[in-house]
């Protein structure tokens, strides 16, 4: 006697085939899943207290990256301006500028302004400003174009993936220590007609790989196994 | 105290203690009312409450509904520590959002940043840490303002760069959250002007009769700007009386000194010119005693057997760290040490074989007196403060019949501002109160309700009427602010402005690095207020003072350089020549004690109980027992076999009426018919931590026989309770007889014949299957290594704590301890070998070895542990995923492992003190020594940003930069000209467990004893 | 010929089927025992008991994930007790199964067919609980997956020198050849079922589950090609998996374990301990459910001979260590084995001797090897010896050894207890419930040793 139809045989069949594309499937997923911005926060702008435009300051009143990161070339931490540097100008313009009202606040209560960290490391990475900055690693290779946000976001993904691609090639983003703050750089494209060529050292580089390998040297930046033993970021 | 109480209570039976106490008996509890009840109370309250509040009913309904998770953990046994992490931990949940993602945080700029603070740069300032009236110099880090961790001040003659684990563990003190938080009256909270108001008025009424019912009780007060406002306020009011008490204390020494010239002069010695040193019952090489930090470094700078190598004697009651380092010791009933040192003063006009019988003690004592005697103005005898007054009367006329003063013996003004007999200054006192003479008596910091001696009956005497006002200055709402009425928190010495002066007289301006976190208030402002200057701050009453001090013009300059320093310049107190009375010498009457001899010692690590409230101090191992968290009734082996005492077994000890019972603990080298018991444990009101700990010995301490006595009783009760001790096994051989060459030892004789003994058996070094390493280690700028010098090592216990402040180290607590889960990184084994009543004793620091072929790293799953190219064993805690095999394949245990949450994630204070350039390990990883890592990272990027390299010495671990003996040398392999390098090119080096052939980073320099030949048998 | 040469054989011997039986007969007993036989009272209670413990392990591992390892006794220097102890002890049993449906069934050794069935269901549900261990005593049992090579946003590796590594393979591979296995050899059985069962849904599920199984010529001949092919993968996992476990050991270097002899010795206690189970599980089950007839003598007597020779070459694993501690003049070495015969925990290695070596010894007797009662005490004892040979190989070495100042003692707690019974609580109710749903005596496997069958194979030769 028959209790299943002989369809069942082909749905049989099937389901085989299925189940190890869904198995698949999900992993695929998982492994997507934890590239996206949702985990990464890549890209997303986070509510302030004040919409401070980092394309106005840099891009439209061309303010060093310095004046206010103080301390990005001494120290790990690029320092967050006090308030007293935004009144340094705002006291002079925009002075009664409604969406500026935090800040005077700020200033007369003595009351801190609280930001919201926008590009964020976990507690045991242990990453360093200054020392990227000294070895010829541009602002904008890590924070994107921070020249064109008006609500600053968190430009890359900050995986260790992404550290480790440059900690793995430095020739392929290193760049003269003159040009880490210029927003503007473009790295050399190999290009007969020696578009974005750099000069360093009195030799022109038509190609980032040359001229990273080349800083890589003059820079002497510790040897890619060395940059990549662990405790070069976790301690 | 019955060793029950000490069995942690159960949440339900608190709250049964206190019926009543849960403000919200009738309404549901939820989250916010917590909240709401923890923040409406403060200071003392605020824990108090918390405990009630969990003691409730309603709080465990709650907490069961909030989150249930958190529930299962109130099913354990429910300890004070437990409680308010499992409180914390729960608090926290209800914060928590499920999800994966990183959670948002704020950046909070300064409003106006203050000038040279670098964020993420840490500064250093110089200070002092007190204890019992002497300085010892500090350098104090700080992270935006926040003071990290305590190192040396290699500037200060009295530190050289080294500390004492006091000062170490101080910047836990300074965090403690049970540390009193508001000023009382009765419990009451009170405003810093309402006790001024209140105390004006009684003041006032003994102004007019020249203060005659006042009187200041403090403890050993070296600073010159708190005397002297004393002295004004005695000056200004006559009648009033100023006590000092303190129950480690000097008094021997000082009526030792009057009695042999008449003045209380202080003793200083200088090591590094004595080739032998003995010492009567002197632990001089242990925390507590004054100057131990640079007396170490110089007598561990003359252990060095390739220069000219001191020789060591010890004749000492209670086995000691000093004891463990001699060439030769002798355990002696403390009794008995009088008549050796009376033997010794005669030695050579009497003749010793007739002074003694020639047994051990006989012929030690020829040839120490021969010693002394081809040694006169390069020795030294040094005597320890528990000796009587007599036996350091002998030792100075030794000292001066041998020439040694001047040499290697000086005598100085007392650095102790006001010299008086302690046990007398307290009496008199007592008696004032009984004699209803005292109207108001002001106690600035102690504790005399707990360690007064027993027969003032201190305690009961304070809580009496018979005195009308009392104020207590004090860091903890401890049992004498219970007896007070008015209770002001004391700031910390990083939160106030004081000054001190070191062992050798030198002053220090003691600067703050913090303000006040709970409102506290320092002794100079207390006598501030009455003198009637209640406006006068401690840095206003600190720079008056050495205003007047500074004759010359600039005084500002001075004042900075001071600061800046950490010391004041020439203010060393200057030898002076004293005259000896040689008449006054008596003449040692021989011990008659028969009996059995109790003696009465401070604890190792939490000193006369004052420390019994931090957490470090008590898991830190002592010194020779290794014991955490208790303290024994410490007894010899051949005593032991007489009662059939064991380790474990509960005895009761009975003395002059008291009894009491506590686990024996049976120490190699104690002398027979001699009891020890550790003074500071017991506590009643210590804090979550200290209190209920241990089992008090002050009722049987009196003031006629305040460190030993004849007569005590032991009986054996039957019980058993365990202690719990950190090293599993304390001798070099194995059950089966075999040995195990853990420390490498020779003696002097030995060691100029065959230099090389301690490399035997290790193998050449391309002796391995494995291809070449990974990495050319020859190739790098740096490769990094360790020599620990076993001669040097005296046990003091500071790397150990430096180590845990630098690294964020964990306190697990006893139970867990004796688990044998304590997390310490370098640990300081102790073993003792010989026959056990007198054994050799030795030292050996463990930290990580930093293997080349480390065990740990091959069997790895996740790659944890892997190796960096600069030849650090690297320890990723983020990857641990804790399967704990690397431990167990590590033939060196060094390695940690988070059984349960032992990081304390909650309590606010202890965020502000770790250490933010080190991961805080959770549940479930593995930790271990890193040579701190986190060091060599900021000294690299310094030095790369300048394009230079990091030289030799720049760069420190903790426990090296700590360590008063300079034993530990830490640095760069490939730099020929380090330290680390010619150490390590020395005869004497030998790595651990050699024939593993593991290639240690860290090695050891074999240690090398210099026995008196004469005494060769 | 082959016949001619069987029977006589046969007559010697204890039959490994009683005499009487016709292929009916024989499906009849055994699909009546899913199908027709009710449920007893004992069964019910049985399972209850079992269940529960099962339901306490859910209970001990969660508090386990919320607490942390430490509720365990484990500690620095024994970082690992019972968890690791217990994986191998499961892992051990496990392999009886797969020896005796693999290797067995490659050596065409017709009696293995009346107790193959249940014995892979035995392993499937030891590996199962062994499986649990690896995982509950990680410190961060959240973050397994790191022990897999899978593409991750850390570009990172696990360390494939490690062991453990090669365990989380070991392990996975086995158990996924085991069930497949023991699924395959089911189907013709399910099959049976399906057209046996009254109830139209029990007859969907075996349906189901017998992939739609007609008994066709085609499907036996594929049938007897996957079988062999499987058997034929199986057959190396029973040496190896637990060679790499011995690796877990063998490749550390403390005392004890850095031993050249761990893997076929481990090999070997593995199969010891898993015939052992196979008795424990096997006698009680023949005289409940009337199985006298197939699970005969013969095979009571073969297990036990199984267990002589396997308990021998451990006995002789033992020797060599004690050998080697004494010839090698290492001293960590030979304070081992005095350790072991005089430390603090000289009891359990005393015991091991008894339970592995001294009491088996009994089995050189016929009386023994044939009496029910005593082979299940005997195989009891054995079991009990073979976990405390892992107690010794884990506990005793890591508690003593290189410093002397980190020497520490062990002392399980009670939460490592119920961790044990509760995976013995595990393993019981998958038997419990196998026994009710499946088969657990291969049918048709026992239809072939009928004589009919040999006929009818003597026939096919002849042709």
């Amino acid at each position: 006697m028959q209790i299943f139809p002989r369809s069942s045989n082909a749905i049989a069949r099937a389901s085989l085939v299925l189940v190890v594309l869904a198995v698949a499937g999900l992993g695929w997923v998982v492994l997507e899943l934890e590239r996206t911005p949702y985990i990464t926060n890549a890209g997303v702008r986070k509510a302030q207290p004040v919409p401070f435009s980092h394309e106005h300051h840099v891009t439209g009143l061309g303010i060093d990256c310095r004046y206010c990161h103080t301390s990005v070339e001494t120290s790990s931490f690029a320092g967050i301006p006090p308030t007293k540097t935004c009144i340094n100008c705002h006291q002079q313009i925009w002075t009664n500028a409604a969406y500026l009202e935090p800040v005077r606040e700020s200033y007369r209560t003595g009351r801190s302004l609280e930001w919201t960290r926008v590009n964020q490391l976990p507690d045991f990475v242990y990453f360093n400003h200054s020392i990227h900055i000294n070895k010829g690693v541009g602002c904008n290779t890590c924070h994107g174009p921070i020249d064109h946000m008006p609500l600053t976001y968190q430009y890359a993904s900050l995986q260790m993936e992404f550290c480790l691609d440059c900690h793995r090639n430095t020739e392929k983003y290193l760049r003269p220590r003159d040009q880490v703050f210029n927003m503007r750089y473009e790295p050399p494209v190999d290009d007969p007609l020696g578009k974005n060529a750099v000069v360093f050292g009195g030799k022109t580089y038509n190609n980032q790989i040359a001229l990273g390998t080349a800083l890589h040297e003059a820079y002497n930046v510790r040897s890619v196994k060395d940059i990549t033993s662990c405790n070069t970021c976790h301690r | 105290m019955s060793i029950d109480e000490h069995k942690t209570k159960p949440a339900a039976a608190k709250a049964a203690a206190q019926p009543d106490v849960c403000p919200t008996k009738r309404k549901q509890l939820d989250l916010a009312t917590v909240r709401e009840q923890i923040e409406d109370t403060t200071g003392p309250e605020y824990w108090r409450s918390l405990e009630e509040l969990a003691g409730s009913d309603e709080f465990q309904e709650m907490l069961h509904r909030e989150f249930p998770k958190g529930a299962s953990e109130w099913l354990d046994d429910f300890s004070r520590r437990g409680f308010l992490k499992t409180m914390g931990a729960s608090l926290a949940l209800a914060g928590l959002t499920g999800c994966t993602r990183m959670p948002n945080t704020e950046i909070v700029p300064y409003v106006r940043q203050p000038e040279n603070v670098i964020p993420g740069k840490p500064k250093f300032y110089a200070t002092a840490h007190t204890l019992g009236g002497y300085a010892s110099p500090v350098l104090v880090e700080s992270h935006l303002f926040r003071p990290t961790k305590i190192e040396g001040n290699p500037q200060h003659p009295a530190s050289l760069g080294g500390t004492d684990i006091y000062a170490q563990a101080s910047i836990l003190d300074l965090y403690d959250p049970d540390r009193a938080q508001d000023i009382t009256y009765l419990g009451d909270v009170r405003s810093w002007n309402a006790f001024i108001d209140a105390i004006s008025g009684p003041l006032m009424a003994e102004k007019s009769m020249a203060g005659g019912g006042v009187r200041i009780l403090t403890q050993t007060v070296s600073s010159p700007t708190l005397a002297a406002q004393i002295r004004d306020y005695l000056a200004a009011n006559p009648q009033a009386k100023w006590h000092v008490y303190e129950p480690i204390n000097r008094d021997n020494v000082v009526e030792g000194a009057k009695l042999a010239f008449g003045e209380p002069v202080e003793t200083r010695y200088d090591l590094s010119k004595a080739d032998v040193i003995v010492s009567l019952d002197a632990d001089f090489l242990y925390a507590g005693f004054p100057g131990s930090t640079r007396y170490t470094r110089d007598f561990a700078a003359r252990r060095n057997p390739d220069a000219d190598m001191n020789r060591l004697y010890v004749i000492e009651s209670t086995p000691s760290s000093t004891g463990m380092k001699a060439d030769h010791r002798l355990p002696m009933k403390a009794s008995d040490i009088q008549s050796f040192a009376g033997a010794l003063a005669a030695f050579g006009r009497v003749d010793p074989q007739a002074a003694r019988p020639t047994d051990e003690v006989g012929r030690l004592l020829l040839a120490v007196g021969k010693d002394l005697q081809s040694h006169k103005g390069s020795s030294v005898v040094i005597v320890g403060d528990h000796q009587p007054p007599v036996v350091h009367a002998l030792a100075h006329s030794v000292n001066q019949a041998l020439g040694n003063v001047g040499k290697t013996v000086f005598y100085t003004d007392p650095v102790d501002a006001n010299p008086v007999n302690r046990a007398d200054s307290l009496k008199a006192l007592v008696d004032d109160m009984h004699a209803g003479k005292v109207d108001v008596l002001l106690i600035l910091s102690g504790n005399p309700a707990y360690d007064a001696p027993a027969e003032l009956e201190f305690a009961s005497l304070l809580k009496s009427p018979a005195v009308a006002t009392k104020v207590y200055l004090g860091s903890h709402r401890n049992e004498t602010a219970e007896l007070c009425q008015w209770h002001v928190p004391e700031a910390h010495y990083l939160e106030s402005w004081s000054d001190g002066r070191a062992y050798d007289g030198t002053a220090t301006i003691i600067q703050p690095l913090i303000e006040p976190l709970y409102n506290g208030k320092s002794a100079h402002e207390i006598i501030a207020v009455f003198a009637g200057d209640s406006g006068a701050t401690g840095h206003d009453l600190v720079q008056a003072y050495w205003q007047k001090q500074h004759t010359g013009a600039d005084f500002d300059t001075f004042w900075r350089k001071s600061l800046h320093d950490g010391w004041i310049a020439d203010t060393a107190s200057k030898p002076k020549t004293v005259a000896l009375k040689t008449s006054s010498v008596p003449a040692p009457q021989s011990a008659t004690a028969s009996g059995i001899e109790l003696n009465f010692r401070r604890d190792p690590s939490i000193y006369d109980g004052r420390f019994s409230n931090n957490g470090w101090l008590q898991e830190l191992p002592k010194p020779l027992t290794k014991l955490t968290w208790d303290n024994p009734i410490m007894i010899g082996p051949a005593m032991a076999e007489r009662l059939k005492l064991n380790f474990k077994d509960v005895a009761e000890l009975e003395f002059n009426g008291k009894k009491v019972k506590g686990a024996v603990w049976i120490q190699a080298g104690h002398p027979d018919n001699s009891i020890t018991v550790f003074l500071g444990y017991g506590r009643t009101r210590a804090g979550r931590v200290g209190s209920g700990a241990g089992f008090d010995v002050y009722p049987m301490c009196t003031s006629q026989a305040p460190w030993f006595a004849d007569g005590a009783k032991l009986t054996a009760t039957g019980e058993t309770y365990n202690l719990a001790s950190t090293q599993g096994y304390q001798t070099m051989e194995t059950p089966n007889g075999s040995e195990r060459p853990q420390v490498q030892e020779r003696s002097l004789e030995e060691y100029k014949k065959e230099p090389n003994f301690a490399k035997e058996g290790e193998p050449p070094k391309d002796l391995t299957l494995y291809k070449p390493e990974i990495f050319d280690y020859a190739k790098e700028t740096y490769s990094w290594g360790m020599a620990i010098d076993l001669n040097s090592c005296v046990g003091c216990n500071n790397c150990i704590l430096a180590c845990q402040s630098e690294n964020n180290i964990a306190v697990v607590g006893k139970e867990q301890t004796l688990r044998g889960r304590h997390m310490h990184w370098i640990r300081v084994d102790a073993y003792y070998n010989g026959p056990r009543d007198n054994p050799k004793g030795f030292f050996q620091p463990v930290p990580c070895m930093q293997c080349e072929n480390a065990p740990c790293e091959l069997v790895c799953p996740v790659q944890a542990t892997v190796h960096s190219s600069e030849g650090l064993n690297d320890m990723i805690y983020n990857r641990c995923v804790g399967t704990r095999y690397c431990s167990n394949n590590c033939p060196y245990k060094v390695r940690r492992f988070n059984f349960l949450l032992f990081q304390d994630w909650e309590t606010p204070q202890f965020k502000l003190m770790r250490n933010p350039d080190v991961t805080i390990r959770s549940r479930g990883v593995m930790e271990k020594c890193t040579y701190c890592v986190q060091r060599i990272s900021e000294a690299r990027i310094d030095t790369e940003r300048a394009d230079s390299t990091i030289k030799d010495g720049d760069l420190q671990t903790a426990c090296q930069q700590s360590c008063p003996a300079n034993a530990i040398v830490f640095g760069n392999l490939n730099d020929p000209s380090s330290q680390v390098n010619k150490w390590k090119a020395q005869a004497r080096n030998y790595s651990l467990l050699g024939e593993l052939n593991t290639r240690p980073r860290t090695t050891y320099l074999a240690e090398v004893r210099n026995p008196n030949p004469e005494l060769a048998t | 010929m082959a016949t001619n040469t069987q029977i006589p054989v046969a007559d010697r011997r204890a039959p490994v089927i009683e005499p009487g039986h016709t292929f009916s007969t024989i499906t009849e007993k055994i699909s009546n025992i899913v199908l027709k036989r009710p449920v007893s009272l004992g069964w019910i209670l049985g399972f209850l008991i079992v269940f529960g413990m099962l339901n306490m392990l859910a209970g001990v591992l969660g508090y386990l994930f919320i607490k942390g390892v430490g509720i365990w006794g484990i500690n620095i220097p024994v970082g690992w007790g019972f968890a690791i102890i217990n994986f191998v002890w499961w892992i051990g049993i496990g392999h009886a199964g797969t020896l005796i449906s693999a290797i067995l069934a490659l050596l065409r050794q017709s009696w293995r067919n009346s107790i193959n069935r249940f014995a892979e269901a035995m392993t499937l549900f030891a590996v199962m609980c062994a499986g649990t261990f690896p995982l509950a005593h990680m410190g961060r049992p959240w973050l397994f997956y790191w022990m897999f090579p899978y593409p991750n946003t850390m570009r990172y590796w696990p360390n494939f020198r490690s062991p453990l590594v090669w365990d989380v393979f070991a392990v996975s591979t086995y158990f996924t050849i085991s069930l497949v296995f023991w699924f395959v050899g089911l189907i013709p059985d399910l099959a049976t079922m399906r057209d046996r069962a009254e109830n139209p849904f029990v007859q969907r599920i075996y349906g189901l589950l017998a992939m739609g199984w007609r008994n066709s010529a085609r499907h036996w001949h594929r049938y007897e090609t996957a079988y062999l092919l499987l058997a034929g993968l199986a057959t190396p996992l029973v040496l190896s998996v637990h060679t790499v476990v011995s690796f877990d050991f063998a490749v550390g270097i403390v005392p004890g374990w850095h031993t050249t002899i761990f893997p076929p010795y481990f090999v070997a206690g593995a199969i010891y301990s898993g015939f052992a189970m196979v008795l424990c599980l096997a006698i009680p089950i023949r005289s409940i459910y009337g199985l006298k007839d197939f699970i005969t003598e013969r095979h009571l007597e073969i297990s036990a001979k199984v267990m002589l020779a396997t308990g021998l070459i451990v006995a002789y694993g033992y020797g060599m260590e004690a050998f080697m501690g004494w010839y090698s003049g290492n001293q960590f070495d030979s304070f081992l084995m005095w350790n072991r015969f005089n430390g603090n925990y000289a009891f359990s290695y005393r015991a091991l001797l008894t339970c592995n070596i001294l009491i088996p010894q009994i089995l050189w007797l016929k009386k023994f090897r044939v009496s029910p009662g005593w082979l299940w005490l005997i195989s009891f004892v054995v079991l009990v010896g073979m976990w405390l040979e892992r107690f010794i190989i884990i506990v005793v070495s890591l508690s003593r050894d290189f410093l002397t100042s980190s020497w520490g003692m062990y002392y399980p707690t009670k939460w490592d207890w119920a961790t044990f019974i509760g995976t013995i609580g595990l393993f019981l109710t998958g038997m419990w419930l196998f026994l009710r749903l499946l088969p657990p005596i291969s049918i048709f496997e026992m239809r072939t040793l009928l004589p009919e069958a040999e006929v009818h194979e003597a026939a096919e030769v002849e042709q």
